[in-house]
């Protein structure tokens, strides 16, 4: 931490997103599983060299947070692109399953427990 | 209502699968990513947020570069659960003020365990009163460095002055089946609460 190279590494990701600090839309948790659209949409652009990366790595679905992870990326930047992925019609979303606390959802906690059974 | 209601579904790749998470939290260097490095199918991975940026919320990046950056750390791991269901663990920052980072790390989880070493109880207080205020269900596991346990879980319970029905386990962040056990703990407390009183 506080490496010479770190204000770098603080400013250049954003230059990716053009200079947005903020995501278009609010999809994107940090367990959102992204998926590249198979095939890609026919009258799309070549898309930028970063997106590109983040199609390939999302070709099997992939939780943003490991697509940030795998991009060495801040997960805010890899949002702003994802917003613009999604737009372009480029990947499909799969949000969290959703939690109740009022009505838990009993079917899940036991498929978790006999998951977790199995390590 | 299931997520699985609104799967995505490339034409030729495998369908997404279900999310949920758990949150391991506890003070500073108590062996949070040590925790999710034990149960976790894959090395944990580590994604970073620069601070300035979202700390300060700004829109617009000059002048930036004269600040000293710094960046938060998140480490969580993966476990699937089923072909459709995968856990996440996310190791929180151990100062409980950078959570913000993430908006959503709280959110929508499935619980927590909060870790706690014997010898630095205090440094877990502000994550339990997190959970606490915000009625997500955890569990204390107490971390014996090599193993060992000097301390009975009732002065633990009794030192970090826990509401009856948490639950209080013994572990060892190293080990697989001790930190396997911890989750099936909090799995357990929760279908307890869900499960009809009788």
């Amino acid at each position: 931490m506080g490496g010479s190279d770190s204000a770098g590494r603080l400013v250049r990701p954003f230059t990716l997103t053009g200079g947005r600090t903020r995501p278009s839309r609010g999809d994107f948790t940090l367990i959102t599983t992204v998926t590249a659209a198979d095939p890609q949409p026919e009258a799309a652009a070549r898309p930028q060299p970063e997106h590109a990366r983040i199609l390939r790595l999302c070709a099997e679905p992939v939780a943003v947070a490991e697509l940030a992870a795998r991009l060495d990326l801040p997960m805010s930047v890899v949002v702003i692109m994802l917003c613009d992925l999604l737009e372009a019609g480029r990947i499909t979303i799969h949000p969290p399953h959703p939690v109740n606390r009022t009505t838990p959802d009993l079917d899940l906690l036991q498929k978790v427990r006999e998951g977790l059974g199995r390590l | 209502m299931a997520g699985s209601d609104t799967t995505a579904r490339s034409s030729g790749g495998r369908s997404a699968p279900d999310t949920v998470k758990i949150l391991i939290a506890g003070g500073f260097g108590v062996g949070k990513t040590t925790m999710v490095g034990s149960v976790s199918e894959i090395v944990p991975l580590r994604t970073e947020e620069p601070l300035t940026m979202a700390g300060l919320g700004v829109d617009d990046l000059n002048g930036v570069e004269e600040k000293r950056a710094t960046t938060v750390a998140l480490d969580f791991g993966r476990i699937t659960v089923s072909d459709d269901l995968v856990l996440y663990l996310f190791g929180t920052p151990g100062q409980q003020r950078f959570w913000f980072m993430w908006n959503d790390l709280a959110v929508g989880a499935l619980g927590a365990v909060v870790l706690v070493d014997v010898r630095r109880p205090k440094s877990s207080f502000a994550a339990i009163d997190f959970f606490e205020r915000r009625g997500i269900p955890f569990v204390i596991a107490v971390n014996g460095f090599h193993g060992e346990h000097p301390y009975p879980v009732e002065d633990i319970r009794e030192a970090l002055a826990l509401p009856d029905g948490v639950p209080v386990l013994l572990c060892d962040a190293r080990e697989r089946e001790s930190c396997r056990d911890v989750l099936i703990s909090l799995i357990d407390r929760l279908i307890a609460e869900a499960a009809p009183a009788g």
